[in-house]
């Protein structure tokens, strides 16, 4: 038991080494801009004179190393400073972003996940036969699709010619929940469509690897029905690679977000990071790069927990 | 329900099975007949390719993945026609009336659950008995068979259990049911001698002890002389010859039977006198370890090889014996100790050694598969130490390469511009010693480079390495876990366990009695071709001579 | 002796020729489809001054303007002819992914084999700084790094070919890894061969296969990356045909049951689809069809 305990507290230090490599990119990266925020807030009015002085007044001219403690200092305390944009708070906004954001990543993976687990099995366990070449063909096209190309041609189905589904996913604060969920559903559509179709695969080709294996085989040969030699021998052993597709999917998926937020003018991160680029809000920039990197971490972080804890050589060590 | 209506537990009848590889159907058995009665044990032997396994898994109605029965095949298992019966019919029989035991044990149980639960499954999917029931049967049976710690052992897990008791804890499991039949598919392949001498003892205890029936099936010859009552030899898919084990031994009839039969005659002939001159390599008391582990795995290693002479180097599994090849290779530096080649010592890496020093010490691998470039042609191969060590190119370079293929057998004309693809095993491993040729070398490290082979090919293997040492003055380390390779080539032989030479000599005088007490497990572990010689052996050890068991 | 050779490469190079043409042959539909849809992509950029009615960035009538004998595919938010575009953004946006992926596996792939082949610490550097870079998703540290240097062309290809090596650094790692743990490596090294040997005459022939899989998947990756990144607005900037940004420019239309915009998007589905089905057919090949037995 104490080799599994030191495994997981190898991998959860080295998540929170890369999350701190990660930041250290993500504010060096920035320092590396010609000009500064001082200069970029002032704009056209800038004179030496208020520059040093907004500078002076946002910290701008301690040493690197002091205004990135600072940065990370306040970020752990959930201070992620002050958009040059329109000076203001960034947690003001950043709160309702992140949930929205949440919402339709996790309402996509919600009807994703387990249908394409089904199908995945399906394809595996029918193997060379007509379902599954079709599967293959289906699934790689859609994973070479860009995900504007899908989202608008469902926002032209459903939305425009059949009238069933709002275009625009304007949700409010005052928003319900059921309002929500339906103004929702349509990018949750077109998500579950372009990050289904890697999770089918990948599920596919974990489960034929799984059951390459002899001793499936073996229970075969021992006369078991074909239900319990898939719920009794190979999942046990398929916990690993079937969480690790749902990891990777969901970290797919809070990527995918973006495009599809833009497209749906959907107040979530995603368009909030694509307007700050455009505006050059590197603070702005900087906490939504950070928030993503971090989810995605944290994500891989919890599939490699998940595999340790589900391997059977390493829960009965000798 | 057992039936005793049918005088044959099982008749195959012209069985023929087909697999798909390469966008075609292949022929992998062409119609086998075979009989078995109630508690008769039917010997099944074979090279690779000779489609033993296929036929003895067909015996359960069972294809594996991509193969099929042709039309007109017919496995009949107690008056049930196999091939022609419904998977739920088939799913009955297999694992309570017919039950098989596969090679590797550690790969065929599920890592994710307990022995014993393993063991007890099929007796409750198959109705037989409660899982208690199973329970207490399983650690009667581990006793039986003298498993350590019977009523323990298994709740473990697979990966919990060393090689060797796991496949004993495998033939335990084949007969949870008391199957009428049971299937063994080359069970000790892959354990050392001493090792396997345990697992056989298992396998021969339990079916006397409940009179099943059993095809075994086996590459080795004198494994299955021990085992069975009846012997089918098969070759490419084709019965070549059937008969009782004592008249199969003594009387073969056929020529490739007989060749099989004559596989361990070859010997070399010593040349005496041929330590009188200096040592070519000189090993003194090397220790060695590998940068992860944290205890050497050589213990002052200390040996010579001569001109002209064949050391052998035996040993079971972690012995060190490779490890001994690293060191002198020099892709393991070693602790302390040094390496002397021909009066000069070497420096202990590899990457320090003058290209004269690399030249001189050549190396033959086991799996010649792995061992030369998949993406070279066989002229590039070979040629490349000509042109490396000897600066060889043009006219020459093509002169040395036809001298080098007629020294191995093969026609230059032929096999130069070939692709390794498009060879066979045996004949990789030539091209891996025309590489070593190639380099004009004093000395040839030989890493169980015939363990991988079918025996005739391999004997054809080492009769041309023996030629070829008569012929250029060759030194040789032979590094093998086969004694009979041992007794077929060497000179001297050097004896290792765990690290350590346990006993070094000439080889008559260590194969010869009195031996160290390990050589003599080891010696005795080996299978003669003699069907009472496993019923000696166990007598001699029960009563009480020798050591155990070596690795456990 | 050497007009010999000559003539043994000759036969060898047509019977190349001969083999693959067979392969094709031989090729599932989908494969025949991708090779096809392929080709058409590669002439169209080639030839696309030739092909396009107007100039790239010619404004040839009112903005918007329906499908009609003139305009077959309308005009865009300017005014220039759509059609005209899509066959010049074969050229752009094809030919900006293409080059990002060749810089990406020079430096990937270089570096990649190096590491393997090397092992010790300038692997395990590699390696580590590969670990963090890999942990921040492609796209958002893309969009990242533009908004810190700006969006210009060169610099998207610089970032995005920068970003793409770690990831061609670890399968190039790793392939070249399963060839360096055999024994003729082992054989190889100790003959005494020097590095440029290993590499290139030992391990490059035995990891080109499974290379030129992966080159053509990270090129799909690439090339939607890209396009996202465009469609976003932080791409391929006007006046450049680009799909990405032609999807983006005209997606109002969308709204009034007009198929304008989803003509530049299928023409990236179309070509990546097209890459996948050759490559798919190519993995199966290679792999020796282990996975129909």
């Amino acid at each position: 038991m104490t080799h599994i305990l030191k495994m997981l507290a190898q991998r959860i230090l080295l998540g929170l080494l890369t999350l701190f490599a990660i930041s250290l990119i993500i504010f060096l990266a920035v320092s590396m801009l010609p000009g500064d925020a001082a200069e970029a807030i002032l704009g056209q009015a800038a004179t030496p004179e208020t520059v040093a002085a907004l500078r002076k007044q946002l910290g701008l001219d301690l040493p690197p190393h002091i205004r990135y403690l600072d940065w990370l200092g306040g970020i752990l305390q959930g201070d992620f400073g002050t958009s040059i944009g329109n000076g203001r708070e960034i947690n003001e906004v950043l709160g309702t972003r992140v949930y929205n954001t949440i919402f339709l990543a996790l309402f996509a993976a919600s009807i994703a996940v387990p249908l394409a687990l089904f199908c995945g099995i399906l394809a595996a366990l029918y193997r060379n036969s007509l379902y599954d070449r079709t599967v293959n063909v289906v699934t790689l096209s859609s994973i070479s699709t860009p995900e504007f190309f899908v989202a608008y041609i469902l926002l032209l189905l459903i939305s425009v010619k059949a009238g069933w589904l709002p275009s625009l996913s304007n949700v409010r604060l005052d928003t319900t929940f059921a309002e929500h969920l339906e103004k929702t559903l349509l990018p949750a559509l077109v998500l579950t469509l372009v990050s289904m179709a890697h999770m089918m695969r990948m599920t596919r080709a974990a489960i034929i690897n799984l059951l390459a294996n002899a001793y499936i085989e073996m229970a075969a040969l021992k006369g078991m029905k074909r239900f319990r030699i898939i719920v009794h021998h190979a999942l046990p052993n398929a916990w690993a690679p079937i969480v690790n597709v749902v990891v990777i999917n969901l970290a797919y998926l809070i990527v995918g977000v973006i495009v599809v937020e833009v497209v749906f003018v959907y107040p979530g991160l995603g368009q909030y990071l694509v307007d700050a680029v455009q505006r050059r809000d590197m603070p702005v920039v900087q906490a939504c790069c950070l928030i993503f990197a971090a989810t995605y971490v944290l994500l891989n972080l919890i599939a490699d927990i998940l595999s340790i804890l589900t391997n059977p050589r390493l829960l009965h060590p000798k | 329900m057992k039936s005793n209506s049918a005088e044959h537990l099982l008749e195959m009848k012209n069985v023929k099975i087909e697999g798909f590889s390469d966008r075609r159907w292949h022929d992998i058995v062409n119609g086998i007949d075979l009989k078995l009665k109630r508690g008769e044990i039917l010997g099944i032997i074979g090279e690779s390719g000779a489609g033993k396994s296929t036929i003895g898994i067909a015996a359960m109605g069972y294809c594996k993945a991509g193969c099929r029965f042709k039309p007109g095949s017919s496995v009949v298992f107690d008056g049930l026609e196999l091939t022609s019966a419904s998977e739920e019919e088939k799913r009955r029989l297999r694992g309570a009336r017919i039950a098989y035991v596969a090679q590797s044990a550690a790969a065929a149980f599920n890592p994710a659950h307990k022995i014993i639960d393993q063991f007890s499954e099929s007796v409750v999917q198959h109705g037989v008995g409660s899982r208690e029931e199973a329970y207490a049967d399983a650690k009667d049976l581990y006793s039986k068979i003298k498993m350590p710690e019977p009523d323990t052992i298994g709740f473990r897990y697979p990966h919990q259990v060393s090689g060797g008791q796991l496949q004993r804890a495998m033939t335990a499991m084949a007969l949870s049911c008391r199957p009428d039949l049971i299937i063994f598919d080359e069970p000790t392949t892959a354990l050392d001698v001493t090792t396997q001498i345990e697992v056989l003892a298992t396998i021969r205890d339990i079916v006397e002890l409940f009179n099943t029936a059993a095809i075994y099936i086996s590459h080795d010859l004198a494994v299955v002389a021990q085992m069975a009552d009846n012997i089918i030899v098969l070759r490419y898919g084709d019965l070549v010859e059937e008969a009782e084990t004592r008249t199969m031994l003594d009387y073969p009839k056929e020529d490739y039977t007989k060749s099989l039969w004559a596989v361990r005659t070859f010997e070399k002939t010593t040349v005496a006198g041929s330590r009188d001159s200096e040592p070519i390599v000189k090993v003194s008391h090397v220790t060695a370890q590998y940068p992860k582990t944290k205890e050497p795995v050589l213990f002052d290693v200390d040996f010579e090889v001569y001109p002209r002479e064949t050391v052998a180097i035996v040993g079971e599994s972690g012995s060190g014996k490779s490890t001994a090849a690293r060191v002198i290779t020099g892709l393991l530096p070693p602790l302390e100790g040094s390496i002397m080649l021909d009066g000069e010592i070497l420096p202990s890496d590899y990457h320090n050694r003058t290209k004269e020093q690399l030249k001189s010490a050549q190396m033959i691998y086991q799996m010649a598969d792995t061992a030369i470039n998949p993406r070279h042609k066989i002229r590039k191969i070979v040629g490349r130490p000509l042109s490396f060590y000897l600066g060889m190119e043009g006219d020459e370079k093509q002169r040395r390469l036809n001298e080098l293929m007629d020294m191995i057998e093969m026609d230059p004309k032929l096999y130069l511009d070939r692709y390794p693809a498009e060879l066979s095993g045996g004949q990789k491993q030539r091209i891996c010693i025309a590489r070593a040729l190639a380099a004009d070398p004093k000395f040839i490290i030989c890493d169980e480079i015939t363990s991988a082979l079918d025996q005739l090919v391999a004997e054809g293997i080492l009769r041309l390495l023996d030629r070829l040492q008569q012929e250029l003055n060759l030194a040789y380390m032979f590094i093998t876990h086969d004694l009979a390779t041992v007794r077929a080539i060497a000179d001297r032989v050097i004896v290792m366990l765990q690290g350590r030479i346990v006993e070094q000599g000439e080889k008559n005088m260590v194969l010869q009695p009195p031996h160290h007490e390990y050589t003599e497990l080891l010696l005795s572990s080996v299978p003669e071709m003699n069907p009472d010689w496993m019923d000696r052996i166990m007598a001699e050890r029960t009563s009480g001579k020798g050591m155990q068991s070596a690795g456990n | 002796m050497n007009v010999q050779v000559q003539q043994v490469q000759k036969t060898s190079f047509r019977t190349h020729l001969t083999r693959a043409l067979l392969e094709v042959y031989d090729a599932p539909l989908s494969a025949k489809f991708g090779l096809l849809v392929i080709a058409i992509y590669v002439f169209v950029a080639l030839f696309a001054p030739w092909v396009a009615p107007f100039g790239e960035s010619e404004i040839v009538g009112r903005k918007f303007q329906p499908w009609d004998d003139q305009f077959l595919l309308g005009t865009d938010h300017l005014g220039r002819d759509m059609l005209t575009r899509i066959l010049y953004g074969a050229r752009n946006t094809v030919g900006i992914a293409l080059l990002t992926t060749f810089l990406a596996f020079i430096l990937g792939g270089v570096l990649g084999i190096l590491a393997a082949v090397l092992g010790g610490w300038l692997d395990q550097l590699l390696s580590r700084i590969v670990d963090v870079f890999m942990a921040i998703p492609a796209l958002i540290f893309a969009m990242m790094l533009l908004s810190i240097f700006g969006t210009s062309v060169i610099n998207l290809i610089i970032i995005m070919s920068v970003i793409d090596a770690t990831r061609i650094f670890r399968i190039a790692r790793a392939v070249s890894l399963n060839v360096v743990v055999m024994d003729y490596i082992e054989a190889a090294k100790l003959r005494g061969e020097k590095l440029t040997w290993l590499t290139i005459s030992e391990i490059l022939p035995n990891i080109s296969a499974p290379l030129a899989a992966e080159f053509g998947l990270r090129f799909c990756f690439v090339f939607l990356t890209i396009s996202a990144l465009s469609f976003l607005g932080i791409g391929i900037q006007p006046p450049i045909a680009d799909w990405g940004s032609m999807v983006r420019q005209t997606a109002v239309l969308i709204t009034f049951d007009d198929y304008t915009p989803l003509i530049p998007a299928a023409a990236i589905a179309l070509l990546t689809v097209a890459v996948n089905f050759v490559i798919d057919w190519f993995l199966h090949k290679t792999s020796g069809l282990k996975d129909e037995v």
